[in-house]
């Protein structure tokens, strides 16, 4: 537990060893976060159910959006995990050159689906994947947040208090990763807050509490990423070359995210972005711009009176 | 094609023919079911009427206090009332934009750095009270003058006309901060050129409204300051959409599209008519200032609604970051490279 406020190197963006005291915290416990391990996830949703339970999320309707089993859609201010549901074709383990072929249907006389033995098997496969609030390292929402809703709390979480939010929606536009959203009909925003309540009280997150899989694991940010790394080694090891982490590197562009995961296929197939970036990186920039920008109106103001002193 | 090639491509076990070489590459972009990844921005027209009145009060503060020390009274007078009634109105559309706004004051709670929303917050907190003592003093009856208060705003008027002028480029130019600061693609990485937009158009709003509100005689001041605005407005425009790659479409499309380019023409054809007929013609000179107002209005909404289009499509979040990616890849391969000799 590092005792210091003075602003830290990397304050905006870069890697932060300690998130959590470079927002003014000076005794805190340690960065907790999610691991979601992507490959175990078997689509069950109690995440979702648990997290709307705990938390009081409100519902949002009967919506059948024809996405496979997803019918939340996408993370927002009433949906604070979100299973995605992907139906693709397995990336081929035969050499390069068979792969550059495609099944076409051709005309058979069997009954659909009368074979169902090992011939039968396609490759075919269903990537399931419960994504949640990054928590990210440098927060664009945070950064943003005019009021001070937005706020970073001593286990290195980001949270809206809900008593000050005023409904600005800069956050809305701030995160990179489209989580936070303002609710409808309530004119907050909303997003996880890594079950903050259930923190301070000594227990583990709803939705991982849910997890039957242990999918979502919970714990110290630093056990999660050995954990991940040896997870990716065992599924390399095992012939899943596909298998890589999302989020979990302090050199990207957010810092590296307090939830990350283990992903099978590119992160856009999941509807997450492949190389987020926090806007805040090029805060000093912007005002240097506007910086030239104001001092040339200046100037020109000057000049457009200058030498004409009476009508 | 060579033998070993040509073996393959009927595939394995394929002698029904049912695998073949397929004809198109594979798609190289992918998403989730094509949904965007981005929450598009709550932000109604609202904002853009607030950025347009925000930044034409900005313009005027700054004529207004020209005009005080070189002796013009009516486009003193009508630019100070002008410039705080712009920002009456607008700070309306402002607070009305918000999700709760009886909390609006809520805004005052903390000075943020990292947000230009809040920076912005405490500028207009500084510049409002300033614009108003110089437009109140141009308002008050003769009874209310020669009382007290009276006497007081009226020697308040300059000292305050001067401060606000001397906060006004900051009120124009950090509302470019305020939507680059953000993850929206095309205001994201608009950082270079939205600033110099932002200011060019509150310039030639202001000109535009000190053509319609002075004499001929008085407004030459006026007219500049507008031929200045629209020129930076306008090449500040073309250099964005000639920079941006794939994101760019969202600036020519659209409802976004045919805005801008409505801004565009307005704004030069009431900058050129201004320049031309406006020292000749009263009437010219305030058709010139109108036109020069509707642009800087259409510049604001279809900056807003360019944005608004590139969170819509997940192209335009995942292509530039897929280049940005390859990129780095390349870079780093180069440096392994130089580093193994």
């Amino acid at each position: 537990m590092k005792k210091t406020t003075a602003i830290t190197r990397n304050s905006l963006s870069g890697p932060l060893d300690d998130v959590a005291a470079d927002a003014g915290h000076l005794e805190h416990p340690p960065r907790v976060g999610f691991f979601t391990d992507t490959s175990v996830c078997i689509g069950c949703k109690a995440c979702e159910v648990a997290c709307k339970e705990w938390n009081l999320v409100p519902e949002t309707g009967f919506d059948l959006l024809g996405m496979s089993f997803d019918n939340t859609g996408e993370l927002g201010a009433n949906s604070w995990r979100h299973v995605a549901f992907i139906e693709q074709q397995a990336p081929s383990r035969a050499p390069e050159q068979a792969k550059a072929t495609v099944d076409l249907p051709m005309p058979s006389f069997d009954l659909p689906g009368a074979g169902s033995g090992a011939e039968s098997r396609t490759d075919f496969r269903w990537l399931m994947s419960s994504d949640v609030c990054k928590h990210c390292t440098h927060a664009g929402c945070l950064d943003v947040c005019p009021t001070g809703a937005l706020f970073r709390t001593e286990f290195g979480t980001v949270v809206v208090q809900q008593d000050i939010c005023n409904g600005c929606g800069y956050c809305v536009s701030g995160c990179p990763y489209g989580v936070i959203e303002r609710r409808e009909g309530d004119g907050r925003a909303h997003k996880c807050t890594l079950c903050y309540d259930r923190l301070k009280g000594g227990s583990q997150p709803a939705c991982a509490q849910a997890c039957p899989t242990q999918s979502i694991q919970f714990g110290p940010l630093d056990e999660l990423r050995q954990r991940a790394a040896a997870r990716v080694d065992e599924l390399h090891a095992g012939g899943v070359t596909e298998a890589r982490l999302y989020g979990e590197d302090p050199n990207d562009g957010v810092g590296g995210d307090g939830a990350f995961f283990l992903l099978l296929d590119e992160p856009e197939v999941y509807g997450l972005p492949p190389d987020p970036v926090v806007p805040t990186r090029d805060l000093p920039r912007m005002w240097g711009f506007a910086g030239a920008a104001a001092g040339a109106m200046l100037t020109a103001v000057v000049a457009v009176f200058a030498g004409s002193r009476r009508p | 094609m060579s033998e070993r090639s040509r073996s393959h491509r009927k595939g394995k076990g394929a002698d029904d023919g049912s695998r073949e070489a397929p004809m198109v590459p594979r798609a190289s972009f992918e998403s989730y079911y094509g949904r965007p990844i981005l929450k598009a921005p709550v932000w109604e027209d609202d904002i853009a009427y607030y950025f347009f009145l925000g930044g034409l009060s900005a313009g005027c503060a700054l004529l207004s206090a020209g005009a005080d020390i070189t002796g013009r009274p009516a486009l003193r007078r009508g630019t100070r009332v002008g410039g705080f009634a712009a920002l009456g109105l607008g700070s309306v559309f402002l607070i009305k934009d918000l999700g709760r706004p009886e909390r609006f004051l809520n805004m005052l709670r903390v000075f943020k750095p990292t947000s230009p929303m809040s920076v912005g917050t405490w500028i207009l907190t500084a510049y409002g009270p300033a614009i108003g003592t110089a437009a109140i003093s141009e308002l008050q009856p003769a009874w209310l003058r020669r009382s007290l208060p009276g006497r007081l705003i009226d020697a308040l008027a300059r000292p305050a006309g001067l401060s606000a002028a001397a906060l006004a480029p900051a009120v124009a130019s950090y509302t470019a901060v305020l939507l680059s600061h953000t993850a929206v693609p095309a205001w994201n990485e608009a950082q270079e050129e939205l600033p110099f937009i932002f200011t060019g158009s509150a310039a030639a709003s202001a000109g535009g409204l000190g053509m319609i509100v002075a004499p001929v005689a008085e407004a030459g001041p006026a007219r500049r300051l507008a031929l200045y605005g629209a020129a930076v407005e306008l090449a500040a425009s073309r250099r964005l959409e000639s920079r941006l790659g794939i994101v760019d479409e969202v600036f020519h499309t659209g409802v976004a599209g045919r805005q801008l380019q409505w801004a565009g023409r307005l704004t030069a054809a009431g900058a050129i008519g201004g320049a031309l007929l406006g020292r000749r013609s009263r009437a010219a000179a305030v058709a010139s200032g109108a036109a020069l107002l509707a642009g800087g209005l259409f510049e604001r909404l279809g900056l807003l609604n360019a944005g608004r289009q590139s969170t819509k499509d997940p192209r335009y979040v995942v292509e530039p970051q897929r280049a940005r990616l390859r990129a780095r890849d390349v870079l780093h391969v180069a440096v392994a490279e130089i580093q193994t000799g």
